[in-house]
Formats: structure tokens, C-alpha cells, sequence
């Protein structure tokens, strides 16, 4: 398995310098460091002088991928594209184009993306699938039916709709939680309640029809005729054999998002002023902050290639079967 | 298992039985504590027992960038630093026009004039006979800087924090991690050392560009210590040095003793005294600049841009822009009173009740990162901010028109005690051609008269009505009312656009355009080249959906003509582009005055500041001969008869030549709770929270009263649960029994 693992790795290299380079050219198609001067700079009173030192200053005087008056293998090197990403294999971020240091950034706002995230994954994963195992218990009956209608229904509305109905019903109308902010320490618990309900309240619609799905495909094969023929009741079936067999989707969704949740989410961090990650990477692409885009985006590919790896490793701890050579 | 347990083990099950009469026990107590022993309301976002205490609460929606006074330039950045940092003036609270008094000056500044001989000249010399300015300026004494560690001092006086050793920096991540504070006295020199800083390129101030055309000697300063900062660079290899700025002279700047200082100004510039009541132009100690380019500091955040330094009357001590901003009186604050005279109208809203009185009134000010307006504005309504602005989500909800056109609150927001307070911002918001533009613009017949048409065409009242909320007021010229040179009523009616009927100004006709229009060339709106419509183009950044009306607005005012307007959306950056080489044709933008002068307006259309030939602020490129030098006989000219005869003038070349379509200037409407006063909106000043008080037992009785929980739906949610748990369980049993599918 350790070869597997070291293989995996030398196999994101390439993913992360593409990943690297595509975000590179995407942005600067859209934003000349021109463009990012004057977004720094303000509006007002901007000089041509200004700019150029504002350039200077960051970096972003260079050629942006091939420096022509240099020779050898500075053309490649004295470029924006090499400057401003070889240190980000070394996980050293740098400073944001404003001039923070995004490293601290990210190790300060990653703990409240964290705190919502990881009890919404832990209780959704929980009521998912107690509602799928329900579903698929009563299969074929009326329950099961409405259950999934109401499932499809939940799964069709917007995300927004779940945040600004939570924060009207619960913060407002009902008084029991503040509708937004954060607090560190042991007082942010009432802020995360009503992210936590309602990430998990607008997830049941999807997550419980794709675990429904998953039991029932599972409930007709052989080894659970074979247990009812043995006249194990239903319930054991379904949460003995059943459950333990569906694991492997599972935790194909679910492992391979754990990376991921320092991430956050970019609408309810917005919404309910949680200073996580992902208002962290908004409030980047608004400003234009190149340097902390381009990190966030080198995390993201990051975090995802080891949420890869992850799931392959748990793959042979939900079942002994399976062999990572 | 745990059958088996019990029947083994009886005591297991007494033990059970005792945990769960533990567990009821800890939810009830959960319960009463929640519920009845605190008196905090459950969504009350901040700390027990703070509400009735003198804090002020509001939000931010925009992360600010630079708390650097010498870099700062918007106005989410001065809502935070004018609370710290004292310029030598700053605007008189309650007065209209908007007028300077001293802040930390002991008066005005002495301004002399001088000619190119030297010798002095009077006050009503002719600008062209000037040759400098100089403002001199005594600061009081016995001002002191707030607490904090760059003038931290050890027992034998030397400084307590530099150098710092690696080790140090290493375990330093706030301004807090230094346990030490010091103070000293607020010098001339301080205001001097700041002055330089605005010259030093790398620290970007955005006025350094202007300055260098007005201080003197600030250009060469801006060579000299580029050159020596280079060359520490090199010597020392850090990446950020500190360079002492003292040692390099500027021959605009001199310290005259301890107190006064001089500044001397190329020719005369009368605007410049507003310059001194921005933030620019405050005091920052050397010591603070040496002790934050340490290294290693800078890579925590732990700079000018994050921790301001200042002699006012608040300090920031906690600055976390993804959370909350936090704002502390400052125990060294020089002390202030709260003004004593103002008009009429301020001592019949109760703004002269404070009269005298020492401010600050407030002891902290927490200021919470709000991205979302639903949130900001539902939590006003549950008195967790003392004030708000009004979004037009909520605008229905919270202000209605009088027949006579008036806004007022609505019930819901009266019952409240919300008060609403409106002013007109002194800014405009414009249509502008681009003169460079072989259709549009140039000063042929032909094309003033297609300007002329469509000003008249675009009904900018209904566009207020429409996309504003009725926020604004019709510009019949650049200046907004309040700016010395502003006409209303009949004088004030641009005559191009409007007509005086019945005491009001009423757009002119369409009909009346459409002559105009015909006069120009296109008939019925039609290209005599082509024979079809006159197309125009219509350059815009706004891209997005929630633009779509506003655009479609824009069409539908020059279809009225038979023109056909075809929209150029893209994104910002490609705006900016084709404003600076000129490729736009018509496009719409915005200026928010930087001090209260016409000279301030009237330079958005001056030649010589032409967006494309001198990327200026003259995004129309309007140029003009006679009107060029009206502005500059204008901008040296005291607020009087002559000058308001020069603005009139130019005012009329604007009106005939239509570069702009005036548009409109802005109104704010704010609210805020009854427990919040002082609030009165000052439009220029942004040092204000000094003169706000807050009633803390009055919002904290509210925020219980409007905020208590309402429980039964959840004790029904639980119920209806219950409820159901028994069909299914039924149904359970049922399925168990049952032959499997």
C-alpha cells in the first residue's frame, strides 16, 4: 500500500502544476496586473507612476510567462507564472496582494469553516442515512413513496432558500438563535446551531434519496435473501448486512469531502458572517487578490487529491477484499 | 448485550435508571438557564450583560484594506481610522456648509502668501501673483499618543521592543503579544514625518501624485528617499527596511519649534486647508514606523495597514475584519467637548443637548462583518445594531411617500422608535459622453445638439422614481446643494433640460427634443448615412442580471427618440480599458466629493485632466478653452459674488456643451434606534463616533422585550414527532411480521 500511497503522490505533481497553470491563465485573461493595481490602488487618483511601483512592489513587473530579455532558464524562471507558484509546492503561500500573509489567514479562518462543517457532515451522514434506511425498510409503501416526493422537493429548492428561511424562522420569528456572527471559543456555539440545521436540513432531500438508492440496490442481492432465509428479521438485515455492504459508496462520498470541509462553504459563510475559508476565497475573486485566489485554488487541488487517496485507503478498511497495489 | 447485562447484573439497571434521571436533570437545568435566569435574550449575537452598557454596535460589509493613513483612501477604511487618527482640523459637527475648525491645531492655520521676490503679499493677491503659499500650524500642546508598544520605553529609556531578537518576533502574533505600552507627547514633528511618508513610493499613497504638483520640494523628497531606500535594500538584504525619513529633508516641510510646523504650497491652492483635515495629513510617530518594519512583523500582519497608531479619541484593539472591528477609548485621549453652538434646527432635534459635555460618550464600539443585507437588516430590527442603512429590499418595509412626496417611516417602524435621518450626499452620480467620440462628441453643431436631445430625453426623474426609491434629487449641474456655487429654485434649473412651471422644474418635452434632434441632423432619430436608426453605444461594467432593468431603462429613454442604444456590458476591468484609451461612447459613473469645494466637481471636466491624454479624472474628456480657464480663475477665488458669477458661467458652458447628463446626486437615508443620539449625518466628516451617545439600559430593556423565544413551535415540532413515532412503530412491528418483498 505505501508504494500505492508514494505513487499517488508523484501522480498529483503533474494534476497540481496544470492546476497551477490553468488558474494562472484564467485569471490573467480576465485581469491584467494592471487591473489588479488599480483595484488595489482604489479609484481615485490613481497615477500611471503609482501603478508601476504598486507592480514593482508585488512582483507583477515580470513577463507573465516568458521573459524574453532574460537568458537561459530565467526566460522561464524571472516570469510572473514561476515566481508566484513554485513557492506554493512548498506550501508557502506568501503575502496577499494587500499585503497579508495569507498562511496565518488560512490557519485562522480554516477553525470556523471547520466548526460548521464537520458537525453538519457528521449529523447529515446520520439522519441521511436513518431516513434512507427508513425508506428503504418501508420500500414500496406509501411512506416510502411520499418520502421520496418529499425528498425530490427538498432536493429542488435553492440553497438560499434553506439560509434566509432558517435565519427568518428560527433568528427571527421564533428568537433562538442570532441570525449571523461568530464568536470564538466556547461562545460560538449558538452561532453555528442554525448553519448546522439548516446545512443539514437542506441536504436530507439529496443525501437520503442517494442512500435510499444505495440500500435498495443492496437489499436484492443474494446475501440478504439468503439472510431472510435464514429468518434474520428486517431490521438486522438492513442494519447488520446492508448498511456494512453500502459502506463502500458511502464513504466514497463521504471521505473524499473531509479535506474539503476546511474549505467551507462560500454561501452560508457568506450569509451567516462566518469568517471561514470560504468568504476567506469570495472576498478574493472580488477583489481581485490574485495571490490568495491562486493559493485557495492550490489547497483546493490539494485537499481534493488527498480526499482521493483517502477514500482508496478506507476502501480496504471497509472491506479486507480490496488491495491498493 | 445490555439484556443480558441487566439480567446479570441488576445494579446496572439501577445505575441506568439513575443516568437517565441525571440526564432530564441537565436538560431541564439547561432549560431554566436558557429560558429564565439570564437575562439575555437567546439571539442576542454578543456577550452577556454588554447591551446595557455604553458600547456602540454596528456592522461593515467591505473588509478594509489599509488602516495606513498615508495609504487609506475609502471610506469603509476611514469609518475605523478617523476615530484614531487627528489630522490638524477636522469639519464642525453640527454647522452647514460644512465648515473647519481646529482638532489638534490650536486654531487655523496662518496662510501667507508670498511673491516670486519673496515678500509677502496680502490675502486678495491675484493668484498669478503667488509664487508660494506657506500654511504654518501650531499643534496644541499636551497631546498624547494612545497606549502602545512601539513607544514602549525600559527603565533607562530605551526602547522596549527594538530590535527584537528572532526569537521574539518568532512569538509574536498580534499587537498583543507585547506586553509593555508607552505613550509621549504628540510633536510638529510627527505631522512633518507623515508628510514624507505620503511622499515615500513604496508606501503607494494615492495622493502622493497630487501632492508632488502642490508641496514643495515633495518630488524631489520622493527621488531622493526611493534612491536611499534602494540602497539600504541592498546593503542590509531585507526585504523591508526602515528607512528614516527624518534624515532626508523635504524643502516644502520644516519644523518651526516643538509645536509649529510649516508647510509651503507651489502658488496658491486654497483647497489645500481641506487636505488637512483628511487623514492623510495626521500625525504618525517615527518610533511606530521603526518598530513595525522590524522583520518578521510584517509576515504577521502586524503593520500600519492592521494596527493604526493615533492621539484620538478611540484606539483599535481588536481588528479581525473576517469577524468584528472593536474600538476602545483611548485612557490618553486629550479630551474634547462637544460643540456648543449650531443652528436653530440641531437645538430643536436635541443635537445641543451634549452641549459642553467631554466626549467620547461611548467607551467601546463593536463593528461586525455583515456580508448579507437580510442579515444586517433583520438584526437592526432586533436592536443589535444602533443604526442601519436602508437596502431596497427593505426600503418598502421601513420608509413611505407622502402625497406631497415626502418620506416618512412606516407603523412598523415608528412602533419601534426607529428614527430615519436623509441628507444629500455630496456626490454625483453622471452620464457622461465621450468628447473624443466622432458621433457623440466634439464641439460641432451637430453633435451638441444630439447631447442636448438625449439630456432632455433621459428622464432621470423617473429613473430616482424607479431604481432609487425616490433616494435622490434631479442634478441640474455638477455641484450638489451644500457645495458653495449650488443654485435652487428658478436660478438653479438647467434650461437646456428643464423649465420653471408653477415653482417647479419640469423636463422639457420630448417634442422638444426631437427638434433638437432633427436640427443635429437625425430626423427621427435616423442616421442619415445609413437610413436607419442612429445607433449609439452604451459602455457599461454592470453585466450582471440584477442590471438588466437599469440597462433596458437606458434603451427605452433614447427609443423615445428613435435612437437605438446598444449595450456594451463587460466586466470592470474592460471598462477601465476603454475609458483610458477613449473607445467608450456613452457610460455612466459616479464622484463622491473629497472635500466640500466646487473646485472638487469642477475638475471632473477641467482639459488638462483628461482621462485619455493624462489619465485624469475627466472621464469625458470634455475640453473646453474659455471653461478651462474660468476653473482655474474659479479655483483660487474665496466663496463670494465674484466666484459665484465664475461658477455660474461655467456652470452655463457645462448646460450648453452637455458633455455630462447631470444625472442626480444621491440621498441618504439612514435609520436608527431611539436609544442611539447625536445622529446626525455628516457628509464630509467621518470622525464622528466621538460625538455619539448611546442610552445602553434603554437597548438592553428593548432587545428583551422584541427578542424573547418563542418555544411553542418547537414543543409542537417535538410533539408532531412523538406523534408519528407511534404509527411507525406500528408499522414497524407490522413490516417485521410481514413476509419480506
Amino acid at each position: 500500500m505505501t508504494a500505492y500511497i508514494i505513487r499517488r503522490l508523484l501522480y498529483a505533481l503533474p494534476i497540481l502544476i496544470g492546476v497551477n497553470a490553468l488558474t494562472f491563465v484564467l485569471f490573467f485573461v480576465v485581469n491584467s496586473p494592471d487591473d489588479m493595481a488599480r483595484m488595489h490602488l482604489g479609484s481615485k487618483r490613481v497615477t500611471d507612476a503609482a501603478i508601476q511601483s504598486w507592480k514593482q512592489d508585488h512582483g507583477y513587473d515580470r513577463p507573465l510567462l516568458v521573459n524574453t530579455a532574460q537568458q537561459g532558464a530565467a526566460v522561464f524562471t524571472d516570469t510572473i507564472l514561476f515566481e508566484k507558484s513554485i513557492r506554493l509546492f512548498l506550501f508557502d503561500f506568501g503575502q496577499s496582494d494587500s499585503g497579508r500573509d495569507i498562511g496565518h489567514d488560512i490557519s485562522q479562518r480554516m477553525w470556523p469553516s471547520l466548526a460548521i462543517a464537520v458537525p453538519t457532515l457528521l449529523i447529515g451522514l446520520a439522519v441521511n442515512i436513518t431516513f434512507a434506511l427508513l425508506l428503504a425498510f418501508f420500500r414500496a409503501t406509501y411512506l416510502d413513496f411520499w418520502g421520496v416526493v418529499l425528498c425530490v422537493a427538498m432536493m429542488s429548492i435553492s440553497g438560499l432558500f434553506y439560509i434566509i428561511g432558517g435565519q427568518f424562522l428560527v433568528g427571527k420569528v421564533l428568537n433562538l438563535v442570532p441570525i449571523s456572527g461568530y464568536d470564538t471559543g466556547v461562545n460560538a456555539w449558538k452561532f453555528i446551531v442554525l448553519p448546522m440545521i439548516v446545512g443539514v436540513v437542506g441536504g436530507i432531500g439529496s443525501g437520503t434519496r442517494w442512500y435510499r438508492t444505495l440500500f435498495l440496490e443492496e437489499v436484492h442481492r443474494d446475501y440478504v435473501r439468503s439472510a431472510r432465509a435464514k429468518g434474520v428479521s428486517e431490521h438486522l438485515v438492513l442494519f447488520r448486512h446492508v448498511l456494512r455492504n453500502a459502506l463502500i459508496p458511502i464513504l466514497t462520498g463521504v471521505v473524499v469531502v473531509l479535506p474539503l470541509l476546511f474549505i467551507g462553504s462560500l454561501l452560508t459563510e457568506s450569509f451567516f458572517g462566518i469568517p471561514g475559508l470560504g468568504s476567506y476565497t469570495i472576498d478574493a475573486i472580488n477583489s481581485q487578490d490574485f495571490a490568495i485566489v491562486r493559493a485557495m485554488v492550490f489547497l483546493g487541488a490539494v485537499l481534493y487529491i488527498l480526499g482521493l487517496l483517502l477514500t482508496d485507503i478506507s476502501y480496504t478498511i471497509a472491506d479486507p477484499r480490496v488491495r491498493l497495489d | 448485550m445490555a439484556r443480558n447485562l441487566t439480567q446479570r447484573f441488576p445494579a446496572f439497571k439501577v445505575s441506568r435508571s439513575r443516568r437517565s434521571r441525571f440526564g432530564w436533570t441537565l436538560v431541564l437545568a439547561v432549560l431554566v438557564t436558557l429560558t429564565g435566569c439570564t437575562e439575555q435574550a437567546w439571539n442576542d449575537p454578543y456577550r452577556a450583560g454588554e447591551s446595557a452598557k455604553a458600547v456602540f454596535y454596528s456592522s461593515f460589509s467591505e473588509r478594509p484594506k489599509h488602516l495606513d493613513p498615508a495609504r487609506s483612501y475609502s471610506s469603509n477604511e476611514w469609518a475605523f481610522i478617523s476615530q484614531v487618527y487627528e489630522p490638524p482640523l477636522q469639519y464642525h459637527f453640527l454647522r452647514r456648509p460644512y465648515s473647519l475648525v481646529p482638532l489638534t491645531a490650536a486654531d487655523m492655520p496662518q496662510i501667507r502668501y508670498y511673491a516670486h521676490d519673496g515678500s509677502e503679499l496680502n490675502d486678495q493677491a491675484p493668484a498669478a501673483d503667488v509664487a508660494y503659499t506657506d500654511y504654518i500650524l501650531r499643534i496644541q500642546p499636551g497631546i498624547r499618543y494612545q497606549p502602545h508598544p512601539a513607544l514602549a520605553v525600559n527603565t533607562d529609556g530605551s526602547p522596549a521592543y527594538w530590535p527584537l531578537s528572532a526569537g521574539q518576533t518568532l512569538r509574536v502574533n498580534t499587537l498583543a503579544d507585547f506586553p509593555l505600552t508607552g505613550t509621549r507627547e504628540l510633536v510638529a514633528a510627527d505631522y512633518i514625518y507623515q508628510i514624507k511618508r505620503l511622499a515615500f513610493t513604496a508606501n503607494h499613497s494615492p495622493v502622493a501624485g497630487l501632492m508632488a504638483g502642490h508641496i514643495r520640494g515633495f518630488a524631489d523628497f520622493a527621488a531622493e528617499s526611493k534612491a536611499a531606500y534602494e540602497q539600504l535594500v541592498a546593503k542590509t538584504g531585507e526585504t523591508r527596511p526602515w528607512l528614516d525619513l527624518r534624515t532626508i529633508d523635504m524643502a516644502g516641510v520644516e519644523e518651526i519649534d516643538r509645536y509649529t510646523y510649516r508647510i509651503r504650497i507651489e502658488k496658491k491652492y486654497p483647497q489645500f486647508v481641506f487636505w488637512l483635515a483628511m487623514n492623510f495629513f495626521a500625525p504618525m510617530p517615527w518610533e511606530a514606523e521603526r518598530f513595525y518594519q522590524q522583520p518578521g512583523l510584517d509576515e504577521k500582519n502586524v503593520n500600519l495597514h492592521w494596527y493604526p497608531i493615533g492621539t484620538g479619541p478611540f484606539m483599535l484593539t481588536e481588528n479581525n475584519p473576517n469577524l468584528r472591528m472593536v474600538l476602545v477609548r483611548n485612557p490618553n485621549f486629550h479630551g474634547e467637548r462637544y460643540p456648543s453652538d449650531g443652528p436653530q434646527d440641531a437645538r430643536e432635534e436635541g443635537l445641543l443637548d451634549d452641549a459642553g459635555r467631554p466626549m467620547p460618550f461611548i467607551d467601546r464600539a463593536v463593528y461586525s462583518l455583515e456580508n448579507e443585507a437580510i442579515p444586517r437588516w433583520n438584526k437592526f430590527l432586533q436592536g443589535y445594531y444602533d443604526n442601519s442603512g436602508i437596502g431596497s429590499d427593505s426600503f418598502d418595509q421601513a420608509v413611505q411617500f407622502g402625497s406631497s412626496g415626502e418620506a416618512s417611516l412606516t407603523e412598523s417602524m415608528i412602533e419601534k422608535g426607529i428614527r430615519l435621518s436623509t441628507a444629500i450626499e455630496t456626490s454625483v452620480f453622471y452620464t457622461g459622453f465621450n468628447m473624443l467620440d466622432p458621433v457623440v462628441g466634439g464641439d460641432s453643431e451637430r453633435a451638441r445638439l444630439l447631447r442636448q436631445a438625449i439630456a432632455i430625453a433621459m428622464d432621470f426623474e423617473e429613473f430616482i422614481s424607479i431604481f432609487q426609491n425616490g433616494r435622490g434629487e434631479v442634478a441640474q449641474s455638477p455641484l450638489p446643494p451644500g457645495i458653495f456655487g449650488y443654485r435652487d429654485g428658478e436660478q438653479g434649473v438647467n434650461p437646456i433640460t428643464h423649465e420653471w412651471l408653477n415653482g417647479v422644474a419640469r423636463r422639457r418635452g420630448i417634442e422638444q427634443a426631437q427638434q433638437l434632434l432633427e436640427k443635429a441632423g437625425y430626423a427621427g432619430g435616423r442616421d442619415p448615412q445609413s437610413g436607419g436608426p442612429l445607433i449609439l453605444y452604451y459602455d457599461t461594467p454592470a453585466a450582471g442580471p440584477d442590471s438588466k432593468a437599469t440597462l433596458q431603462w437606458y434603451r427605452k429613454q433614447l427609443a423615445k427618440l428613435g435612437i437605438e442604444l446598444v449595450i456594451r456590458a463587460t466586466d470592470y476591468n474592460r471598462f477601465q480599458d476603454k475609458m483610458l484609451t477613449g473607445t467608450a461612447q456613452i457610460f455612466s459613473w459616479g464622484w463622491n466629493a473629497d472635500y466640500p469645494d466646487p473646485e472638487n466637481f469642477f475638475f471632473l471636466l477641467y482639459g488638462p485632466n483628461a482621462k485619455v491624454e493624462s489619465k485624469g479624472e475627466n472621464a469625458a474628456n470634455f475640453s473646453n478653452a474659455e471653461f478651462d480657464e474660468l476653473f482655474v480663475r474659479m479655483k483660487d477665488l474665496p466663496n463670494g459674488e465674484e466666484r459665484q458669477a465664475v461658477i455660474d458661467r461655467m456652470v452655463g458652458i457645462l448646460r450648453e456643451e452637455s458633455p455630462w447628463l447631470f444625472g442626480f446626486f444621491p440621498k441618504a437615508f439612514s435609520l436608527h434606534h431611539a436609544w442611539y443620539k447625536n445622529a446626525k449625518p455628516h457628509l464630509m466628516a467621518n470622525n464622528t463616533l466621538k460625538y455619539k451617545r448611546v442610552d445602553g439600559p434603554v437597548r438592553a430593556a428593548a432587545q428583551q422585550a422584541w427578542n424573547r423565544p418563542v418555544l411553542w413551535p418547537v414543543g409542537l415540532l417535538l410533539g408532531l414527532l412523538v406523534v408519528s413515532l407511534i404509527p411507525a412503530i406500528r408499522g414497524f412491528r407490522a413490516r417485521e411480521r410481514s413476509r419480506a418483498l
